[in-house]
């Protein structure tokens, strides 16, 4: 038993270790995909399960084009990170304001969708989330995933006025990383969900 | 081979009789801390608060149980007791002591400054404190317009469709499911921080396969963590969706479903009990070896049962449903992986006992109750291959045969290594050693009460005792068996006492420790006890699993034999 506590000291070679923010952000990704497995087993545990309309097929049309543009931010937000691994901050702030572009434009027609599908007025009876199990279902997954396509763009946001304000330099390009991560993670979820609810769920 | 030049631990110049700080001082200190020893310590003192609280509620079931045709309580408080016993020992208690020693150890084993995210840290801590508190205050708040209900009261699984508006009018559900959502929150905080920890903070020379067994254990217990509390979250969203929108998940009058919700919860339920038990098996893996003098037998083996059960522990979850029907392929594939579950786990038990056998075993009180919980863990574990298979699982399940059989894990295995935890690390927390004469008593009591108490517990329910049942009549015979398991529980609430007082005397009065009191081999042995707030002076570096050896023997290191 020493009486003064001493730090041993070998002789160690290299020692690299993974980025905190990336591994991080991986954790949370797999605790965030549990989530959306849970909601998804949900929507298709309920598919046709519901007892009174409208169903899926009489009110859903598939949001083409608004899918588009949220895939494509994967690859806008890609660039904005290279261009500012490179150090071109013009070019980040273009392909980041592009990315909030795409992302604001699905977010738009998510909320377009559910108001005419909540508009009575509209020619089919109206759909909530209490109307029926597909109104449950539906709304809580494509909301679940809508949540985190906005708590995206309020960060890309802030990214890109950091950017425009020059507080964005090539040091910070993990973190710009880190958080295209998240936007890859929330595209390749919608990924899923359109199957789910636009192919196999109709 | 490696050589090694010590440097000494601490360069802190503070002296002996620094002014006493103010109260508010302190106080705002201990509030807005991201130093992960103090986040271990609230947590644990925290926990500590709850564990009082729930055992108190334990005890008052126990006294209203003892005697047939008794009214201590009313009906409804006991259906509150319970619901809040098990939701609070779970969630308040289990969860947060675990992840405080994670906090307080990982850092300290793998030889880092601080956690890899402290303030994420602090907040995860707080979240869950917060939650805690929600779940109590509604014994105030519970009531809500209906003048129905106070504290929870749906039993801590909370079956649909009793917690439907229908059946559970006020808010008592509402702060269930919204107190266990913020815990929820608080843990996968906490373990994605522990994770990312152990994967980026590691001192150098501290390859994956050099880990402390306790930091392999929790990086596993974290990472089933993600999966486990996942679900579970997502099926509090799911309630509250259904209590607060009027959605229909578990409505089954518009067709919902009562069984997902079990299916739900129980994939949770399930692994939740791997990611408490996990903890107390890195204990068992760091203080069996330093008591026994001897280095763990089959390292490899042991992190590979870890792994393993991770992955076995998420895919038996339905046999706490088999008196709802799966149907003889979903009863053959649930029997099946929960006795599969059962060969990992005996590979880590046949592991300790060899590395005890043979060893110069010192029967401190940590190595006693590490010793009770071998015992008991296994015994536990035939139970529980007991309640694995189908045909005996109907006539055992909802009786208090299962009560009995879960308390044994959680109280003789995990609370058991908790205790020898807290006799184990509490010199390096505080700098004193807990009195072994007081932690004898305290262990041979607990250990007579538990026995008592746990061991009875399983006759009434194989003669056909229900578990949550409120009262029984006089002539079912069951009497005497009840009233012998609430006298094992007093002798346990007194033990438990023994122990309160020992922490509190100990504090005081105890043996100065020193920064090495077990002569032990990790690194959280190389620093002062209590280590200072930077941890290390300097980043240490090390050759081996047992670093200290290697310090101490550098005629003998283990890098030769690794």
């Amino acid at each position: 038993m020493s009486e003064a506590a001493v730090i041993p000291q070998a002789q160690v070679g290299e020692w690299k270790l993974p980025s905190k923010g990336v591994v991080g952000m991986a954790c949370l990704i797999i605790a965030e995909a549990a989530i959306f497995i849970i909601f998804v087993v949900a929507y298709l545990y309920y598919v046709g399960k519901s007892l009174s309309g409208p169903t899926p097929k009489e009110v859903l049309e598939i949001p083409i084009l608004t899918s588009i543009c949220l895939l494509s931010s994967s690859i806008t937000v890609h660039y904005a990170v290279s261009s500012l691994h490179k150090g071109v901050r013009a070019a980040t702030s273009l392909w980041l304001a592009l990315t909030v572009l795409l992302g604001g434009i699905f977010l738009a027609g998510t909320g377009m969708e559910w108001y005419k599908l909540i508009d009575p007025n509209d020619g089919h009876a109206p759909l909530t989330i209490r109307t029926n199990l597909f109104g449950t279902t539906f709304y809580s997954l494509v909301g679940l995933h809508a949540s985190h396509v906005i708590i995206g763009l309020i960060m890309l946001t802030l990214a890109l006025i950091f950017s425009l304000t020059g507080k964005l330099n090539s040091m910070h390009t993990e973190k710009l990383e880190v958080l295209s991560l998240y936007w890859h993670f929330v595209d390749a979820v919608w990924i899923i969900v359109f199957l789910v609810v636009y192919v196999f769920g109709r | 081979m490696a050589t090694q030049t010590p440097v000494p631990a601490a360069v802190d110049q503070t002296t002996e009789t620094a002014p006493r700080r103010l109260v508010f001082e302190v106080l705002q200190d201990w509030i807005s801390t991201t130093d992960h020893k103090k986040i271990g310590m609230l947590y644990i003192g925290y926990s500590l608060i709850f564990l009082v609280i729930a055992g108190f509620e334990a005890m008052l079931m126990r006294i209203q149980l003892a005697f047939p045709n008794n009214h201590a309580v009313s009906p409804q408080a006991f259906n509150r007791l319970f619901t809040m016993h098990g939701t609070t020992m779970v969630f308040f208690v289990g969860m947060p002591i675990l992840f405080g020693f994670g906090n307080y150890l990982v850092p300290l084993m793998i030889g880092a400054r601080d956690m890899a995210f402290p303030r994420l840290n602090a907040f995860s801590f707080w979240i869950s404190a917060f939650g805690g508190l929600l779940l109590y205050f509604s014994y105030i708040g519970g009531d809500g317009m209906y003048g129905a209900g106070s504290a929870p009261d749906v039993g801590w699984w909370a079956y649909a469709p009793l917690t439907a508006h229908a059946f559970s009018p006020g808010h008592s559900t509402d702060y269930w499911t919204l107190a266990v959502f913020l815990s929820g929150i608080g843990s996968v905080g906490t373990a994605l921080n522990i994770v990312t920890t152990i994967i980026s903070m590691r001192c150098p020379g501290m390859k994956m396969n050099r880990m402390p067994l306790l930091v392999w254990l929790y990086l596993s217990m974290s990472l089933l963590t993600f999966v486990a509390v996942g679900p579970l979250t997502a099926a509090q969203i799911m309630l509250m969706l259904d209590r607060y929108l009027g959605s229909h998940f578990f409505d089954a009058q518009a067709g919902g479903s009562a069984v997902l919700w079990m299916h739900f919860f129980w994939i949770f339920g399930h692994p939740e009990v791997y990611v408490l038990v996990m903890p107390a098996f890195g204990f068992a893996s760091e203080i069996i070896p330093v008591f026994s003098r001897k280095a763990i037998f089959g390292y490899t083996a042991m992190v590979a049962a870890s792994i393993g059960i991770c992955f076995v522990s998420l895919s038996v979850w339905a046999h706490h449903m088999f008196t709802v029907g799966l149907g003889p392929a979903g009863n053959a594939f649930f029997t099946l992986s929960t006795m599969a579950i059962g060969v990992p786990t005996g590979i880590k038990i046949f592991n300790w006992l060899a590395t005890i056998w043979g060893g110069k075993v010192h029967f401190t009180t940590a190595m006693l109750f590490a010793v009770a919980f071998l015992f008991q863990f296994m015994l536990a574990g035939l139970t529980g291959i007991m309640l694995s298979v189908a045909p005996l699982d109907w006539q055992l399940g909802g009786s208090y045969f299962v009560v009995a059989h879960f308390h044994f894990v959680l109280v003789g295995a995990i609370l058991f290594m908790l205790f020898a935890a807290f006799y184990y690390w509490y010199p390096k927390m505080t700098g004193r050693l807990l009195s072994e004469k007081i932690g004898k008593w305290h262990f041979w009591i607990f250990l007579i009460g538990f026995h008592l108490c746990f061991d009875l517990m399983h006759i009434p329910g194989m003669l056909g005792m229900p578990r949550r049942i409120y009262t029984y009549e006089a002539d079912r015979g069951w009497f005497l068996l009840n009233f012998l398991v609430s006298t094992g529980a007093g002798i346990q609430t007194i033990g438990t006492l023994i122990f309160v007082f020992n922490m509190v005397w100990s504090y005081f009065k105890g043996e100065v420790a020193g920064p090495d009191p077990w002569d032990a081999w990790t690194l959280e042995w190389a620093t002062a006890s209590p280590p200072p707030a930077y941890n290390f002076a300097t980043t240490p570096s090390v050759a081996s699993r047992r670093p200290l050896w290697d310090l101490k023997h550098p005629e003998d290191t283990d890098g030769q034999y690794e």
